[in-house]
């Protein structure tokens, strides 16, 4: 399979500086795939779909009733990311969360921020993930977002920006773990000589972030609580269960009785004392939040404000997802840590903002405009990709509602070579990196993340109920890479 | 473990072994259509009776073609107990319990579930041997990698338990089935075009050439005698009581409880464990096969429920 053919174009790309000419940590890749032969890359690629079927690694669609499960689509050529290049991003993740983590206890303990002027109290108050009932609460260990998923993209001249932040209950994660079994097996000549750092220490890790949550340590009992398998991440929360041998529950499993939370088992009520939830915050607990969740535990909020289980990630961290909010995260870097910071975000109008909101009507076919609170590609218009009666409709929402719109730049994401039928082609892509917090101010960061590839041509859509695909994320020990 | 888990991995083990039987059941019936061409007509309507769904079937077909059965019994996504609907009730199982089987297992499940669904009617009713023998070979595999990668834990009993009691249950019915057609020759010794029949009944069960080698001449006493009541047999009642009760004092271990009789459904199975090893076959053909047929389903299914309402159903205090 040559790369000869194969063109950058005018953005930024992963792989190759300029046309035949691989980056530094890509050329060991880019040479070995090239000694493939031809049409065997192909075949490599329809070996790996069928280990993915075959190991039930797929994602569920709303509204299929045939099957209901597609597997997440996979291309084999993976994405590098050399040690330099890491680095820098894996410090400005830590700073991001510390400084989120900060936010989230601030917002819900003293509201410092507030009275500072910082952050307006109203914007704060409207936006949909901030939980009354969560003021007054300390969580174990002054943690609120145990697990963090961070949208990151890269512009035309390969800088990072921070897309947004999923403090909820971000997922992906089971396919990085994956992508990476299947790679292995699927072009274990190309892997080996990479020194690519590994990722299977991710679910050690992350129950050791959950153990920590209670003061029986080692010996708690921690539990991933999961919609069911109707949801469209269940394989995820299997996956993550079994990976980490803890049980997989759902809310019909769980009691609670006489201050604490229990499950049922064949030998009676066990208690439980760690929640890795997988539920939205509001379908927790149908006394304390919607009582017409049948997903969550009745009572469940109550004995978590009285500190007889743990909950993670925290109930009330949706406040910082808000799209809003987001646009606050650098302020909040520099108020609480007195940093710059490390990672930019992209640029952000906030249609609450009169100005902004004048600007932005003026500029929609050249904007990206998104809710507030909306994720997975929903809830949003795409600029230079709409048409005039699609524009219309979002300036009637936006002035309508002015709090729940932002406005970004389109960015010319950064693309990497993928494989289209026979071909090599550059698609968008972008980067969700894991970020665990256990307390303390140094969080641990998965080497790598989740890499979403828009399979269309010049799509720029990565969300996997969208046409996305996924690839392999390559964090470079060194710059082993480079020496071939 | 968790009770939901309890009851998702017996089913799991009961929605295998149930295509598996349903396998058998349509397999030995083209075989034997194959011996009696004249036949074949009145042959598929017992084949139906053996499911309990007689009328669920007539619902759907007007008669009981081959073709119609074989549509019925083996792609039918509506019929709960077809196929091609077990594999995948036990494929949704094994997905909502994937964190207590092992891999190779849910591989198994998966692999034979999407073979099933992505096969090719018309080529199968053509020619329908190989695929309901890779079903059984599927069951098989799934069987073996339960017992090779699984550790023998309270879940692993929990599936064997689902699996001996619905082979228990699925015995039982295939005898009473073919019995009630060559009723009139049970007491007697074999009426000679009727022995490809109680042959067939052997091989439904994979059990010709074990037959062979206890009793040698195939006479319906002791074809029934062997199905019933064989000590050895994995497939014989006998056998798959005494078994799932093992599994169940196994259970009943892992939770650190005696397996005694104020257990409901220990007491259930010992009871009719004990019932059925004090009974000989000439009684039961005596008392009528039939009767006593009808009285066992009805206590595995109480067994069944006993399990539930211990493990599943504990209800908050």
């Amino acid at each position: 399979m040559s790369f000869s053919s194969y063109d950058p174009g005018d953005h930024f790309d992963e792989m190759f500086a300029r046309a035949g000419v691989p980056r530094p940590g890509a050329a060991l890749l880019a040479k070995r795939v090239e000694e493939l032969g031809p049409g065997e890359l192909a075949l490599r690629q329809a070996a790996a779909e069928r280990a993915l079927l075959a190991m039930g690694i797929t994602f569920n669609v709303y509204g299929h009733t045939d099957g209901a499960e597609k597997i997440f689509p996979f291309d084999v050529i993976p994405r590098v990311l050399d040690a330099a290049t890491w680095a820098p991003l894996e410090r400005g993740l830590k700073q991001r969360i510390v400084a989120l983590n900060h936010f989230l206890a601030d917002i819900y303990g003293a509201q410092r921020i507030v009275r500072d002027g910082v952050v307006p109290k109203e914007l704060v108050e409207t936006a949909a993930g901030y939980l009354k009932p969560c003021a007054g609460l300390r969580p174990p260990a002054g943690v609120w977002c145990h697990v963090t998923g961070t949208d990151l993209v890269r512009d035309r001249d390969g800088t990072f920006y921070v897309l947004e932040d999923n403090l909820r209950c971000p997922s992906g994660v089971s396919y990085v773990l994956e992508n990476r079994r299947v790679m292995k097996h699927t072009l274990p000549q190309v892997f080996a000589a990479s020194r690519v750092r590994p990722v299977d220490v991710y679910p050690g890790q992350l129950l050791e972030t959950f153990q920590r949550l209670s003061p029986r340590g080692h010996e708690a009992t921690v539990v991933v609580l999961s919609p069911g398998r109707f949801n469209a991440a269940y394989f995820e929360h299997s996956f993550l269960a079994r990976q980490m041998g803890v049980e997989l529950v759902e809310g019909s499993d769980l009691a609670v009785r006489d201050g604490l939370v229990w499950m049922r088992t064949t030998r009676g009520f066990e208690r439980v004392d760690v929640i890795y939830r997988r539920i939205d915050d509001l379908f927790l607990d149908p006394k304390a939040f919607r009582a017409d969740s049948l997903l969550g535990v009745p009572g469940l909020f109550e004995v978590y404000r009285a500190g007889g289980v743990a909950i993670g990630n925290a109930p009330g961290t949706g406040v910082a997802d808000d799209k809003v909010i987001y646009a606050f995260v650098p302020e909040m870097i520099r108020y609480y840590l007195g940093e710059a910071a490390l990672l930019p975000n992209v640029p952000t109008y906030l249609c609450s903002r009169p100005k902004d909101l004048a600007y932005v009507l003026d500029h929609l076919d050249a904007l990206v405009v998104k809710a507030a609170n909306e994720s997975g590609g929903y809830g949003m218009l795409i600029g230079p990709a709409s048409t005039a009666e699609e524009r219309a409709v979002f300036a009637a929402r936006l002035r309508a509602n002015p709090r729940n719109y932002i406005a970004q730049p389109t960015l010319a994401l950064s693309r990497v070579p993928t494989l289209v039928e026979d071909r090599l082609e550059p698609r968008h892509v972008d980067l969700r990196p894991y970020v665990l917090h256990r307390g303390g101010d140094d969080p641990w960061v998965l080497p790598g993340g989740l890499t979403r590839v828009a399979l269309r041509r010049g799509s720029l859509v990565v969300n996997s109920s969208q046409g996305g695909g996924s690839k392999d994320t390559w964090v470079l020990a060194d710059d082993a890479g480079a020496s071939c | 473990m968790l009770s939901r888990v309890a009851d998702a991995v017996l089913w799991l083990g009961r929605y295998v072994e149930r295509a598996e039987s349903v396998a058998r059941f349509v397999d030995v019936n083209l075989y034997l259509e194959l011996d009696r061409p004249d036949a074949a007509a009145a042959a598929w309507e017992p084949i139906i009776a053996t499911t309990g769904d007689s009328a669920l079937f007539r619902a759907r077909h007007a008669a009981a073609s081959r073709d119609a059965v074989l549509q019925f019994l083996v792609f039918d996504r509506t019929y709960a107990s077809s196929v091609v609907s077990c594999l995948g009730a036990a494929r949704e199982n094994a997905r909502s319990i994937r964190e207590v089987i092992s891999l190779e297992m849910w591989e198994a499940v998966n692999r034979a579930y999407l073979d099933v669904r992505s096969a090719d009617e018309a080529a199968v009713l053509a020619a329908p041997h190989d695929f309901l023998a890779a079903v059984k070979q599927a069951s098989h595999q799934f069987m073996g990698a339960t017992h090779l990668t699984m550790t023998h834990n309270e879940a692993w009993h929990f599936a064997r338990l689902g699996r001996l009691l619905e082979r228990a249950d699925k015995t039982s019915r295939i005898v009473d089935v073919k019995c009630f057609q060559l009723a009139p020759t049970v007491e007697g010794g074999a009426v000679p075009e009727h022995e490809i029949e109680w042959l067939a009944l052997l091989r439904s069960n994979s059990a010709f050439e074990m037959y062979r080698k206890r009793h040698r001449r195939v006479t319906p006493r002791d074809v029934v005698d062997f199905l019933l009541f064989d000590a050895e047999f994995p497939r014989s009642i006998r056998s798959c009581l005494r078994e799932a009760e093992s599994s169940l004092a196994a259970v009943c271990r892992a939770q650190g409880r005696r397996a005694d009789a104020r257990l409901m459904p220990v007491e259930r199975l010992t009871s009719l464990r004990a019932g059925w090893e004090r009974t000989q076959v000439d009684d039961v053909l005596r008392r009528g096969l039939h009767e006593t047929l009808d009285t066992l389903q009805t206590r595995l299914n109480a067994v069944g429920d006993a399990l539930y309402q211990t493990f599943v159903a504990i209800a908050p205090s």
